[in-house]
């Protein structure tokens, strides 16, 4: 048997933009400049092959002649070595493996592709290479870490491959393990916790002692395992989900499920006063949230995080944050299809010098990349648009970058509802089993350290999309012939999740060594706990497994039966006849001890406006007004993400309405997305996002408030009816052990609760990430620890009946008018003003829900009626950056007057009142475009609501701010659009 | 008349399929998706068909190559069957995925004695880029672009970028009226650069047929511009009745009518 290797390298002539795009990367993170670098890929293949066959394939599947060239050669011969360009010299050779175990679709595919061709062999692996000159040899080990490979997925070979054969597993001999739990006193107890990764507390463990110690057993290894999953932080929400005892300027308030009494108890709220007109269908219940979305159909929603993950592998991490959330609307109801796609990303400052990050930390520039990447590469081959996002910046996401990926499904109206039954089979779909993913779910529960890479590596993965595209193809069949009474998703706990859940209220026994492996040596334990990716539980009757199995197999789909549900009430497993483990459905579900947390929250006082130093800001002179608006433009959270943006699909599935960049270049912000979920109809989805991490810092209170007005008023800016809103909660916060963290976040929930109700826009899911911090030690061996800004993201759900109603925020026709709607208040803290100008203090913009509610439902009918040419909300940056953003959308100018502008500002205001209108961010305003015909109507439809007309569209290409209208008035700012435009998009056009 | 009938191809990583085969159906077609094992196991189904369209999407990952590994199933198994549909003289359409498909197939452009004359590579840009572009169309020749001078369509795709193996190989398929699809500027004349050219195609090509104009594939989506709220300015511009891709679409329904 032979290991052979095929080269693909760039045809004669043609240029290795695959070398220059590494050596770009190198110099962009300082780490080496004028470095010659050439890279190749290439496929190792094991088997019975000779030359000629290998040859064969190499021209005929692995390369195209005409733009490739190929070297084929047993692993070790010569010629593999040599270098590209033989003018470089004698360079570095380094190769970039996979580690044995983590998965390669490339290579699978490729497998799949040799066997069509009636050519055996017994495994493949890829893999890259890179011959580079110029660099010192002695830091190349180094180079290839922080430039070509990630440590936890994959191994680095310095010179020549010497390798024999590619490991495929050896075979498991089974043993049973009894963990001595009864005998073990607390330090024990607590040991065994942190080192067997089970991230139990004490008095969890010491519950799970005594429960043995009155069976008379010790448990097994895999009893233990079932157990830490299902009572984590990541599968239970023990924490938000739990008893609190909270305090703030207004008194102590007691929560026997924080949850269910603030975020929970604003739906119910919201469903009692909508009566019959109710149309939430299934709510915090299922994977996702389900809401009534026609006649035929309702739509799921749900917002996953992927932090830990992504941190240690950004590619990886994300890439199975979006698979791993597209599959909670397959197992919502009887299975969902996916429609659209939303991501927000939280990450330090990508110029962050390269010398100054803490041990165990990648560069965030190197996080965005990858994250980008692995969200782009699944999402795109789902063939699912992903058509809303948000990226925000700040220091404290060093260590702990947040990746949301989000999942919208479209639900048959008569498929909500499932219900697996005794006597049907357990079937597991898709993917194959293995290694990865190992503890994925007590890891997502733990606190990050600069170890975490190499305690929790096997907690990394890569996902591979097209498996989860074929289960879904099958899925959707299946669902509509009826084959199953149950589906849901394989997600954190691998099937210890799944089947747990689903046999909660009847009971399971579960076959283990049947689950198909992808490498032998599994243990029944690795085996129940796996997190391995893209794999669904359902829940099959006998009847139908013939045809279910037929209908998988004729699109390649791996289905096996791995149980039954059994009305025995107990969860039984098996392995080769052995009984591994034994649990009551009840001990699981309902054995965790409560426990009693006590969360504060001190409001800090408001202090002035001031810069660090504390001394007080000189008034911005004449010219300083441009200036300060361009470096808002220019901040990261403001600039043009369109990089990020086009490398994904948004159009996928034909119903693009509002897409993420909108006006004359097709590279304006749009405050939201719209899509047709059905192709043939005209009713619309709505998607949009609010947060504000800055605002925590102040008031987490307030926070929530404004990023639950942003994301609503987002969506009403296309055109969403805002009665038909579902919004999601997804937070992230630091250790919430340290009672002034967590009463920051019940402080946030308070006010979901307020302003949902105010605003009649009920949540419908949510989850949580809590213990988002990073330790290190550094240079002096101090423990440090960054714990990220609380960081609430609110999505927004919306609906418009008819598409054709909808509006974008680009200025349309010099002529028209221009109105602001809604009331500007002295609200600096926490403002991208004061952001770019090293301020600190300054009062949180703060909501008025009753107001908000009002201003959105006449701004609805001024749109519905269609007054309305250009709708776009203030966020960060205010008046003067929407305007902005309006008129180089448009390719347009605009001239602005002030003093018209509705506002409430005292006289004594620090700055002056011309820049609290210009900066500030308070809430529940926007600005519209009306053509003059219209303008009565447009006014009356907005009585009772605060407005103005403050200017109008021109065709001049200057954004003109004054005083007043009147030309003769003081001048305040004056730019051309397009030097605003490029102060906006230069930043991150990478 | 009988209505038309469309096979749409699907392979495990395709996704354009459903629009797709809405868009047929919108042009008057009747269409239906098919799995390509399906077709391995019986062949003989697109006897019943006057139209193929492989649509766009990863089929099988775009693992190796962009649609290589589909190209290879079609090359080595069904590459009969294919060549007498188009001897019949049925029309076969290839959007983006469905374009790499066919040239890597054999199906679009005959082999010479060096192999395949062109394919489709990395983009330039070494990305994957979803954005709209303006097209030109030479209409002489392929039976899809029947009456179609310009069109706006989006392009989303990493390998898109049009490469033949020298220049005599470009030379004759434009001489021969092949290069029938091409990206175009906000104002003719000029050479084209990225973004104009998305993916630094040769000749700025985005679109080929075969010698007969009844097989052709292009990079665009004209599935993704069928209804007026597809396009990225429909909310600047009056009020339209069908989207700049529909005509391609209609021209393959027309064409058996």
């Amino acid at each position: 048997m032979t290991l052979w290797e095929i080269d693909i390298h760039p045809a004669q002539g043609l240029p290795d933009s695959a070398g220059q795009r590494v050596a770009a990367d190198a110099a962009d993170l300082g780490l080496g400049r004028n470095l010659a670098i050439r890279a190749a890929h290439g496929y190792l293949l094991q088997g019975d092959l000779d030359r000629a066959q290998v040859e064969w394939l190499a021209s005929q599947l692995f390369s195209d002649s005409v733009v490739e060239r190929t070297v084929v050669a047993p692993v070790g011969d010569a010629v593999l070595s040599q270098t590209p360009d033989p003018a470089a010299g004698s360079p570095s050779l380094i190769h970039v493996l996979r580690k044995p175990g983590v998965m390669d679709p490339v290579a699978q595919s490729a497998a799949q592709a040799i066997a069509d061709f009636n050519v055996t062999v017994d495994a493949v692996r890829t893999l890259r290479k890179y011959w580079i000159t110029g660099l010192d040899p002695a830091t190349v080990p180094q180079f290839g870490s922080k430039i070509l490979a990630n440590d936890s997925i994959e191994q680095l070979v310095m010179g020549p491959l010497e390798l024999t054969e590619l490991h495929v597993g050896s075979p498991h001999q089974f043993q049973l393990v009894t963990v001595p739990i009864r005998e073990l006193q607390d330090d024990a107890l607590l040991q065994l916790s942190r080192e067997g990764q089970l991230y139990l507390t004490l008095v969890e463990m010491q519950t799970i002692r005594q429960f043995y110690r009155d069976l008379g057993r010790d448990p097994t290894d895999i009893e233990l395992e079932t157990l830490a999953q299902t009572w984590s932080e990541h599968c239970s929400h023990k924490t938000l989900a739990g008893r609190i005892a909270y305090r703030d300027d207004r008194g102590e308030q007691h929560f026997e499920n924080m949850l269910k009494e603030t975020i929970f108890a604003a739906t119910q709220e919201i469903r009692r006063r909508l009566g019959k007109d109710d149309w939430c269908v299934s709510v915090f219940k299922d994977n996702a949230g389900v809401v009534r979305f026609d006649d035929d159909y309702h739509v799921v929603f749900k917002v996953e995080t992927h932090n830990h993950p992504s941190a240690l592998e950004p590619y990886g991490g994300a890439n199975t944050g979006i698979g791993g959330v597209i599959r909670d609307p397959m197992g919502t109801g009887m299975g969902a299809k996916p429609v659209c796609n939303t991501d927000v990303f939280c990450f330090a400052p990508p110029d962050t010098p390269a010398d100054q990050l803490p041990p165990g930390v990648l560069h965030p520039r190197r996080v965005m990349k990858g994250v980008v990447s692995g969200v782009r590469d699944y999402g795109n081959r789902m063939g699912i648009p992903t058509v809303n996002g948000a990226i925000y910046f700040d220091p404290r996401y060093l260590g702990n970058p947040l990746v949301y990926c989000g999942n919208v499904g479209l639900l048959p109206a008569d498929k909500a509802e499932k219900q697996p039954r005794a006597g049907d089979w357990i079937v597991a779909i898709g993917g194959r089993t293995g290694r990865d993913g190992i503890h994925g779910a007590t890891f997502s529960s733990a606190e990050l350290t600069s170890e975490s890479e190499t305690l929790s590596g096997g907690a990394v993965q890569i996902g591979n999309a097209i498996t989860e595209k074929m289960v879904l193809d099958v899925l959707i069949q299946a669902r509509d012939r009826g084959l199953y009474h149950a589906v849901t998703d394989c997600g954190a706990g691998g099937f210890s999740s799944a089947v747990g859940e689903m046999g909660e209220e009847i009971g399971a026994e579960v076959w283990l060594e049947r689950a198909p492996l992808k490498y032998e040596g599994l243990t029944y334990t690795e085996i129940w706990i796996s997190e391995a990716q893209e794999r669904m539980v359902l829940s099959v009757p006998p009847e139908h497994w013939e045809e279910f199995a037929e209908l998988c197999r004729s699109e390649d789909v791996e289905a096996t039966i791995i149980g039954r549900f059994e009305s025995t009430g107990c969860l039984e497993l098996k392995y080769d006849g052995h009984t591994v483990g034994q649990l009551s459905m009840e001990f699981l579900h309902d054995g965790r001890p409560p426990v009693v947390r006590s969360a504060v929250f001190e409001p800090p006082p408001v202090q002035l406006l001031t810069g660090i130093d504390g001394a007080p800001r000189p008034e911005p002179q004449d010219d300083d007004a441009a200036s300060i608006l361009r470096a808002i433009l220019g901040s990261l959270n403001v600039a043009s993400k369109e990089w990020v943006i086009r490398q994904y699909d948004h159009e996928v599935q034909g119903g693009s309405v509002i897409k993420p960049l909108v006006g004359v270049a097709n590279d304006g912000p749009s405050d939201a997305a719209v899509l047709r979920p059905v192709i043939s109809s005209r009713r619309g989805l709505v998607v949009a996002c609010g947060m504000n991490p800055h605002y925590g810092d102040l008031d987490p209170y307030h926070m929530a408030a404004s990023a639950i007005d942003e994301a609503v008023r987002n969506a009403v800016a296309v055109g969403a009816d805002p009665q038909r809103i579902a919004l999601l909660d997804n937070f992230c916060w630091g250790y919430t052990d340290r009672p002034e963290t967590l009463g920051s976040l019940v402080r946030a929930a308070l006010a979901c609760h307020d302003v949902a109700v105010a605003l009649g826009t009920p949540f419908v899911s949510g989850k949580d990430s809590l213990n988002n911090e990073f330790s290190y030690e550094d240079e002096q061996g101090k423990r440090q620890t960054i714990s990220i800004p609380p960081s609430l993201l609110i999505s927004a759900l919306g609906q418009v009946e008819d598409v054709r109603q909808c509006v974008t925020m680009d200025l349309k026709q010099p002529g028209n008018l221009i109105y602001l709607v809604g009331t500007t208040r002295d609200e600096l803290g926490g403002s991208h003003f004061a952001l770019v100008g090293g301020l600190t203090g300054g009062q949180v913009p703060v909501l008025d829900p009753r107001m908000a509610a009002k201003t959105y439902a006449a701004i609805h009918a001024a749109i519905r009626n269609g007054w309305v040419r250009a709708c776009h909300d203030l966020s960060e940056g205010g008046l003067a950056v929407a305007l902005a953003e309006m008129a180089f959308a448009g390719g347009c100018g605009a001239s602005i007057g002030l003093d018209a502008a509705p506002h409430q500002v005292e006289a004594t205001a620090a700055p002056s009142l011309e820049t609290v209108l210009m900066f500030a961010e308070s809430n529940s305003r926007l600005l519209c475009e009306v053509s003059p015909d219209d303008r009565q109507a447009f006014e009356a439809s907005l009585d009772g609501v605060p407005h103005a007309r403050i200017g109008q569209v021109t065709d001049d290409g200057r954004l003109t701010i004054r005083t007043a209208e009147d030309p003769q008035s003081r001048l305040i700012l004056q730019a051309d659009v397009y030097e605003l435009k490029e102060a906006w998009q230069k930043p991150l056009r990478w | 008349m009988a209505i038309p009938r469309v096979l749409v191809l699907r392979a495990p990583g395709t996704n354009c399929d459903q629009e797709t085969a809405f868009a047929f159906e919108r042009a008057g077609g009747r269409a239906e998706v098919v799995h390509v094992n399906r077709l391995l196991d019986d062949p003989q189904i697109p006897c019943d068909f006057q139209v193929l369209c492989i649509p766009g999407g990863f089929s099988f990952g775009d693992d190796v190559a962009a649609g290589k590994i589909l190209a290879n199933l079609i090359r080595h198994h069904l590459g009969a069957v294919l060549a007498e549909f188009k001897a019949a003289g049925k029309l076969i359409l290839g959007i983006c995925n469905g374009f790499q498909v066919l040239i890597k197939s054999g199906l679009l452009l005959d082999d010479g004695n060096l192999g395949p004359p062109a394919t489709l590579m990395w983009n330039d840009s070494g990305k994957y880029e979803d954005r709209w572009v303006r097209l030109l169309a030479e209409p002489e020749k392929c039976v899809f672009l029947r009456g179609i001078d310009g069109l706006e369509l989006p392009v989303a795709h990493a390998e898109g970028k049009f490469v033949a193996r020298d220049p005599a190989a470009l030379a004759r398929l434009q001489d021969q009226q092949q290069l029938c699809l091409r990206y175009a500027g906000s104002e003719n004349g000029s050479p084209l650069s990225y973004p104009d050219n998305p993916n630094g195609s040769q000749a700025d090509v985005a679109g080929v047929c075969d010698p007969s104009g009844r097989v052709f594939g292009m990079m665009p989506h004209p599935e993704r511009h069928i209804d007026p709220t597809h396009h990225p300015q429909w909310t600047r511009r009056p009020p339209a009745e069908s989207g700049d891709g529909l005509q391609i679409f209609r021209n393959a329904i027309a064409y058996f009518q």
